[in-house]
């Protein structure tokens, strides 16, 4: 049984078609990474899977809950489905392991030192384990993902979805935010990745969704598809990124 | 006759300026909670939930504080109700801030990165917990400036209450002027008193906001 199924998924602003009519499923341990052009829905797929935005029709179901729907327990679907940002997003006035401990302390009723524990195992996980009484403000923007990433994984979320993570970084910082969540992969963490980063989408991806225009354009096996694009849009698509 | 010397003045005066001090600081205060609370509703995305407190704000800022004095005064009677004038200058000052700080503190919430929202949404937290643990402490820093400041509207405020008999420093002043017919004197006296209540206030805020700005 897929962990995260979509089915016909649409929505639209107004006017404006943004999800076409989307079907995708993900299986426990896959790493989908989802590209396309901006403006191709593919950001707002992702922020569908764990009730940030909402949709008019079609289904996702999210770990055997149903995302969207008029009984949706949104807080107990999101106790499973950990999401990271592009602007990392960490809460400015806690330090990394505050961070960290917030969610399980409020929400899981960990006790403090339960929750310290966590944010050590945390932090060090993604190789910040001299970082715990940092403020974010002190840390540099590939750190500051990397907090953001121990704190989604202190939920133990069954699955991770990462929205251009990497895309608000100096190249330099780049990497090492990739290889945590390389890393992740290889324990088989369940990921949906929005990226721009084709080699890792090759390379670590188990599935690869070219999305264009509010639909799935073409999708497989990332190796196979890079090397034999099916369609002139996604021929054209690897071409301009070079 | 008797006569008063500008020291009696002073000292009957000082005594009244207690209440004003008292009174401010409890409307403050009571206001500071319910605003709090009309904080909670008016930033809750139940649409029911911020149209109440939205027409109660528009209610309370968009007529003169006498009026509601007024409203609580004489309003209250027509049901048969005894009202002091302490309580009903307590109760017109509690909403009439209330309002105000609700307001002030909503601008405060959603000048916070719309991030701070969705990061703590993703988390599992609810509502209220996101309130408590990511947005107000953060929205409370940059709240002080403008709320000290606010404090200043709510000390001036008060006076309004002598309209409807409460003693306090402007009432006392009406009637120090009945006893001695030295309108200017006495008014000057009041209007120094208030002015050494509220500058600190003023200037203090004014040092927060440039903290904050500094720090920023």
């Amino acid at each position: 049984m897929s962990l995260v199924s979509i089915r016909d998924l649409k929505k639209s602003y107004g006017p404006l078609d943004v999800l076409k009519g989307v079907s995708i499923e993900v299986a426990k341990g896959d790493v989908v990474a989802i590209i396309g052009r901006s403006g191709s829905g593919k950001s707002t797929l992702l922020r569908c899977i764990n009730g940030l935005e909402d949709y008019q029709s079609g289904a996702i179901i999210a770990d055997g809950i149903e995302v969207g729907s008029f009984k949706t327990n949104l807080r107990e679907l999101r106790k499973h489905v950990g999401m990271v940002f592009q602007q990392f997003n960490l809460f400015p006035h806690l330090t990394a392991a505050g961070n960290v401990m917030l969610a399980p302390t409020v929400v899981n009723g960990a006790s403090k030192a339960e929750a310290g524990a966590l944010a050590d195992e945390m932090l060090a996980k993604v190789g910040l384990s001299d970082k715990n009484d940092s403020y974010p403000s002190q840390l540099s923007g590939g750190q500051q993902q990397r907090v953001a990433i121990a704190r989604a994984l202190a939920m133990r979320p069954k699955v991770l979805l990462c929205d251009e993570i990497t895309s608000a970084l100096d190249p330099e910082l780049v990497n090492e935010v990739l290889r945590v969540v390389e890393q992740l992969a290889k324990e088989g963490m369940t990921l949906i990745l929005v990226t721009h980063e084709m080699r890792f989408a090759r390379d670590v991806g188990t599935k690869l969704v070219f999305m264009h225009y509010g639909r799935v354009h073409e999708e497989g096996p990332p190796k196979q598809l890079f090397a034999a694009p099916k369609t002139p849009e996604f021929t054209q698509f690897i071409s301009s990124i070079g | 006759m008797y006569e008063f010397s500008v020291w009696l003045i002073v000292v009957n005066l000082l005594k009244a300026a207690e209440w004003t001090v008292i009174l401010s600081l409890i409307a403050f205060v009571s206001g500071g909670a319910v605003g709090l609370i009309l904080l909670f509703a008016r930033t809750s995305h139940v649409p029911w939930l911020e149209g109440v407190t939205k027409v109660y704000i528009e209610f309370f800022q968009g007529t003169p504080l006498l009026m509601q004095l007024f409203l609580f005064f004489f309003g209250v009677a027509l049901f048969g109700l005894e009202v002091s004038p302490w309580l009903a200058a307590w109760l017109a000052l509690t909403f009439w801030t209330s309002a105000f700080l609700t307001e002030i503190w909503r601008g405060c919430v959603e000048s916070l990165p719309k991030g701070q929202w969705e990061a703590s949404s993703s988390l599992a937290m609810s509502y209220i917990e996101q309130m408590r643990y990511v947005i107000l402490p953060q929205a409370l820093r940059i709240a002080i400036p403008p709320t000290v400041g606010f404090s200043v509207q709510v000390i001036k405020g008060t006076a309004l209450a002598s309209i409807i008999g409460f003693v306090e420093v402007t009432k006392a002043g009406t009637m120090l002027n009945n006893a001695t017919f030295r309108p200017f004197l006495v008014y000057s006296l009041v209007a120094a008193i208030y002015f050494c209540l509220c500058y600190p206030l003023s200037w203090y805020a004014k040092k927060l906001e440039r903290r904050l700005n500094v720090a920023r």
